[in-house]
């Protein structure tokens, strides 16, 4: 193997007195390979990032890039951080200027260079265009540019992949199989278990703890034989899945689309019941990471045991009739239109800035549609939008929660909102913080939570009145996968109680969890049906073979530009 | 930090520079900091807001029906500085004073006019308004200064205008005769308007680097430290010059405040004012990295004290003294003098020079803590 552009030894690094950041890990980045730098939020990676370009040191441990301390390399080193270090009030080609200038490229070679760049990275253009004015996809681009400006011989990249479309992602994943063509040694870092499997070489991190290096097959091919795929029982397969769960057979399971997928433990063995079709399952990545943290969780939510049943109706729960909102003359949401029936979930899913919040706004009542109209829980939102919204729980993995408060003082505050009785608020703290476990936190600040706990609050705060319709905003992002699992154990109950859910994430996961989801592209609703269906019908597309929900996304975008292009050729 | 990234590029700089400049020019609300902010403040010192006491609203209580009675009266009357309403006896005047539409009461006493015609003329009555030190000593000095101006004129002689006192006083005030506040208050704008570009401007466009991430960015590239900070301060110190030019302009042109000294001298002290400005700046940011910390800690540390402590309201002197003594580390303390200088008496360099040594001395101190604060480091 070549000698490694990027090493580091033993890194330990702490900041304050909380658990190190990173205890003892180390990793090497070869030359012309992706190197993945996979973990949840917390687990490290930035830090470990950070020390490699030179921006941070570490307290104990060696750091070389190019043999050399980074701080001596920066010649050699492309960074790209998370928010991509553009300046939005310069155009494209004046960042790259301005980074190539910074970065001594000589004047004689620039022109050349960024029209290089500028072709690699499809902004041609738009060179003359503000960098505040671009897509995310766009900026993400532009980034990835002028770390580039002088050919480097490390690439460090924070988290790329965040909150852009799956045709953007796909497209970086392109240009970076090319740098590695070059022979650039390219550090890619992710949240997403999914990117972990294109990597060439994977450094799997949790909670500042190297779990797992080496190439992504070896973890998975430790769960191989092992994954299975049971299908046939339609509706029952939330049910389905809780009973699996709390077999000892059984270590993990998803549902995914109509059906359920299983890890089962080593040499166990499991029946399928009567009817259903059991057939083997590629195994991923993420089943050996949740295998690697001791297995899933089991699968009956005590929370969902002692929530009351909703009522059954033969009216939509949730219901989207040509909602509409512009903003000047920008439309960020035209004519939606769904219905979600009692106890199922809906799926809204696209990438950032598609119009997924402008729709959930318009539905609790905290944006007044320009027009078209909806109703939750019968409560229209044009007459009765104080009791749509009281009819309704809200929970976002990053904002719900008030972060100088103690878990205590959220769950009162939350009472108070959702206007319960004293006996009613006690009655329902009290629950909540035995089934979620959070009796030995009450005292603690909510944001001085590790995140699975602030999780379980979130959730805890949003259910307290038992409503009858549930809003996730990006429930799950960036947890590991044993917390989101654990989450849509309680999510599963609940529906299965009769709670309708209603939940935007641009993250494909979760959107197999849904019972039919909506795609939305640029503020309108491209493709709306079951994730099967919707699976299907990419495969038709694309002819492509067990396509996956991102595949799905990306072949019906495709599909919706060239429609939209014939339109266009046609009027 | 190496020693190849220690090396100061002028090419870099000028890129950083350039980048600069950019953003101010396509930021409006920098633009409107820079420019619009020192038009607003101008024109409310210079109209809105005056400190003057020009026509007061006084009583004229004439109890004597003499010429020379009816004479003094007629002089308070024609006053440029009072607002006179006469009356007969001092019974309706009390409650002219208590409900404040007098701020002052002139008794011109019975036999007034016989005194005079026997050379030797009683004194007048002169009651102010003590709940309003400042107008009350107003209306006392001006109140002896009309009268002794009448008398003067009726030929009364030094002696006599007097009253008594063998030594007459004549005030007078130099640089500013007619004591309009907008003389001292448009100079000493200036000098709020320094520090917003200087300190509050600076520190917030440096923490907005760090907000935005870009400086994690640039933090990655070769540039050094050094270059940072100049690119910081150059594009600034020539905006808050451009700024004070434009105040002057409009305070010379529009105000027409008298402008005695040279334009190198407020150049020169502009220029030292500007260093502990920027540096404060820098180093608020560079602490804070937070857009809105750094503002409310700019707003306390650099624009109140310019403000209340650096005798552009309020008198030092007239401050007790351990508040008199934080004044001295108000680094605005000494650009208010040089300015009112510059402005009103002219080129004292014997009193400008030191106040510019000790804004410099507070510059290099400033530059010093910035440079420690930022570090090429995340840490």
């Amino acid at each position: 193997m070549a000698e490694p552009v990027a090493r580091a030894e033993a890194i330990l690094k702490r900041f304050g007195a909380d658990a190190p950041a990173l205890d003892g890990v180390s990793l090497s980045v070869a030359p012309g390979e992706v190197t993945g730098l996979v973990g949840p939020d917390g687990a490290g990676k930035t830090t470990l990032i950070r020390i490699l370009a030179g921006l941070m040191s570490p307290q104990a441990g060696t750091v070389a890039v190019l043999g050399r301390p980074p701080g001596d390399a920066r010649d050699s080193i492309g960074y790209m951080p998370q928010r991509f270090g553009l300046y939005e009030d310069l155009t494209v080609l004046e960042n790259l200027n301005l980074y190539g200038e910074l970065r001594g490229l000589p004047a004689s070679e620039r022109a050349a260079a960024f029209r290089r760049l500028l072709e690699f990275t499809d902004l041609s253009r738009f060179e003359a265009r503000l960098a505040g004015k671009l897509s995310g996809g766009m900026k993400q681009k532009l980034g990835l540019a002028c770390a580039l400006v002088r050919t480097p011989k490390l690439l460090l990249l924070d988290e790329p992949g965040v909150g852009v479309d799956p045709i953007s992602r796909r497209e970086l994943w392109a240009m970076v199989g090319d740098l590695k063509a070059e022979g650039i040694g390219v550090l890619w870092s992710t949240a997403y278990l999914d990117e972990a499997e294109k990597c060439d070489t994977v450094y799997l991190l949790n909670q500042g703890k190297l779990l797992f290096e080496g190439a992504p097959g070896a973890l998975t091919a430790r769960v191989a034989d092992r994954v299975v795929s049971i299908s046939g029982f339609g509706e029952r397969r939330r049910r389905f899945l809780t009973e699996a769960l709390d077999s000892p057979a059984i270590l993990d399971g998803t549902i995914q689309g109509r059906s359920v997928r299983l890890l089962l433990r080593p040499d166990a063995r499991f029946d399928p019941p009567p009817n259903a079709r059991a057939e083997p399952a590629a195994p991923r990545f993420e089943d050996g990471f949740v295998e690697m943290l001791g297995g899933g969780p089991k699968g009956t939510s005590r929370l969902a045991e002692r929530y009351r049943t909703i009522p059954e109706s033969d009216a939509p729960m949730i219901e989207a009739r040509g909602l509409t909102r512009r903003f000047g003359d920008f439309t960020a949401a035209k004519d939606m239109h769904f219905q979600v029936p009692r106890g199922r979930i809906f799926g809204l899913l696209g990438p950032n800035g598609a119009g997924k919040s402008t729709t959930f706004k318009m539905l609790c009542g905290l944006l007044t549609p320009t027009s078209g109209t909806g109703a939750v829980a019968g409560h229209d939102l044009r007459t009765a939008a104080a009791g749509a919204r009281a009819s309704l729980g809200y929970m976002a993995q990053k904002f719900s929660l008030y972060g100088d408060l103690s878990v205590r003082q959220n769950l009162d505050f939350f009472a108070g909102a959702y206007d319960l009785s004293r006996a009613e608020a006690a009655r329902a703290i009290e629950a909540a913080v035995e089934v979620l476990d959070l009796e030995h936190q009450l005292g603690r600040n909510a944001g001085s939570l590790p995140l699975g706990f602030k999780q379980r609050l979130a959730l805890a705060c949003a259910v307290l009145h038992e409503p009858p319709v549930l809003f996730l905003d990006e429930p799950t992002s960036g947890v590991d996968p044993v917390m989101r699992r654990e989450f849509w154990t309680h999510i599963n109950g609940l529906v299965e109680k009769g709670v309708t859910v209603l939940v935007t994430t641009h993250f494909m996961d979760e959107a197999e969890y849904c019972d039919e989801v909506t795609l939305i592209y640029r503020a309108v609703q491209i493709a709306t049906g079951t994730p099967d269906a919707l699976k299907a019908k990419a495969g038709a597309l694309a002819g492509a073979e067990d396509p996956t929900m991102e595949d799905a996304f990306i072949a019906l975008i495709e599909e919706h530009d060239r429609e939209a292009g014939t339109q266009r050729e046609a009027a | 930090m190496s020693a190849r990234d220690a090396a100061f590029d002028p090419r870099r700089l000028a890129a950083l520079i350039r980048k600069e400049g950019r953003q101010i020019v396509r930021d409006p609300s920098t633009f409107l900091i820079a420019f619009v902010l020192p038009l607003i403040l101008l024109f409310l010192f210079g109209y809105a807001v005056s400190l003057d006491t020009s026509r007061t609203r006084i009583a004229l209580v004439v109890e004597d029906g003499s010429a020379s009675a009816l004479g003094l009266a007629a002089a308070y009357r024609n006053s440029p500085y009072f607002e006179v309403t006469t009356v007969r006896a001092m019974a309706p005047v009390r409650a002219l004073m208590v409900d404040g539409r007098a701020r002052g009461i002139v008794v011109i006493p019975e036999g007034f006019g016989e005194g005079v015609e026997r050379g030797r003329p009683p004194p007048i009555q002169i009651i102010t308004d003590g709940s309003q030190p400042n107008t009350a000593g107003f209306v006392a000095n001006y109140a002896e200064g009309v009268r002794q101006s009448w008398a003067l004129a009726e030929g009364l002689g030094p002696a006599a205008a007097a009253a008594d006192p063998p030594i007459a006083l004549s005030p007078r005030f130099w640089f500013n005769p007619g004591l309009r506040s907008r003389y001292f208050l448009v100079p000493g704008s200036i000098a709020i308007v320094m520090t917003m570009i200087g300190t509050l401007l600076t520190a917030l466009v440096v923490a907005r680097e760090w907000e935005r991430g870009t400086m994690e960015a640039m933090m990655a590239t070769p540039i050094s430290m050094a270059e940072f900070i100049a690119s910081k301060v150059i594009p600034y110190f020539l905006l808050a010059l451009a700024s004070m030019g434009l105040c002057t302009a409009i305070a010379v042109y529009v105000f027409g405040v008298p402008f005695r000294g040279s334009i190198l001298a407020l150049l020169a002290i502009a220029s030292a004012f500007l260093m502990p400005a920027l540096g404060l700046g820098l180093f608020i940011s560079a602490s804070t990295k937070n857009q809105f910390v750094a503002s409310q800690i700019a707003l306390l540390t650099a624009f109140l004290p310019t403000f209340l402590l650096s005798g552009f309201i309020f008198e030092i002197s007239s401050m007790p003294l351990p508040i008199r003594l934080i004044t001295y580390a108000v680094p605005a303390r000494y650009l208010i003098p040089s300015l009112q200088t510059v402005f009103l008496a002219g080129d004292y360099w014997g009193l400008i020079l030191p106040n510019i040594a000790t804004m410099v001395g507070f510059g290099f101190l400033f530059f010093f803590l910035s440079f420690r604060a930022t570090r090429r480091s995340l840490d």
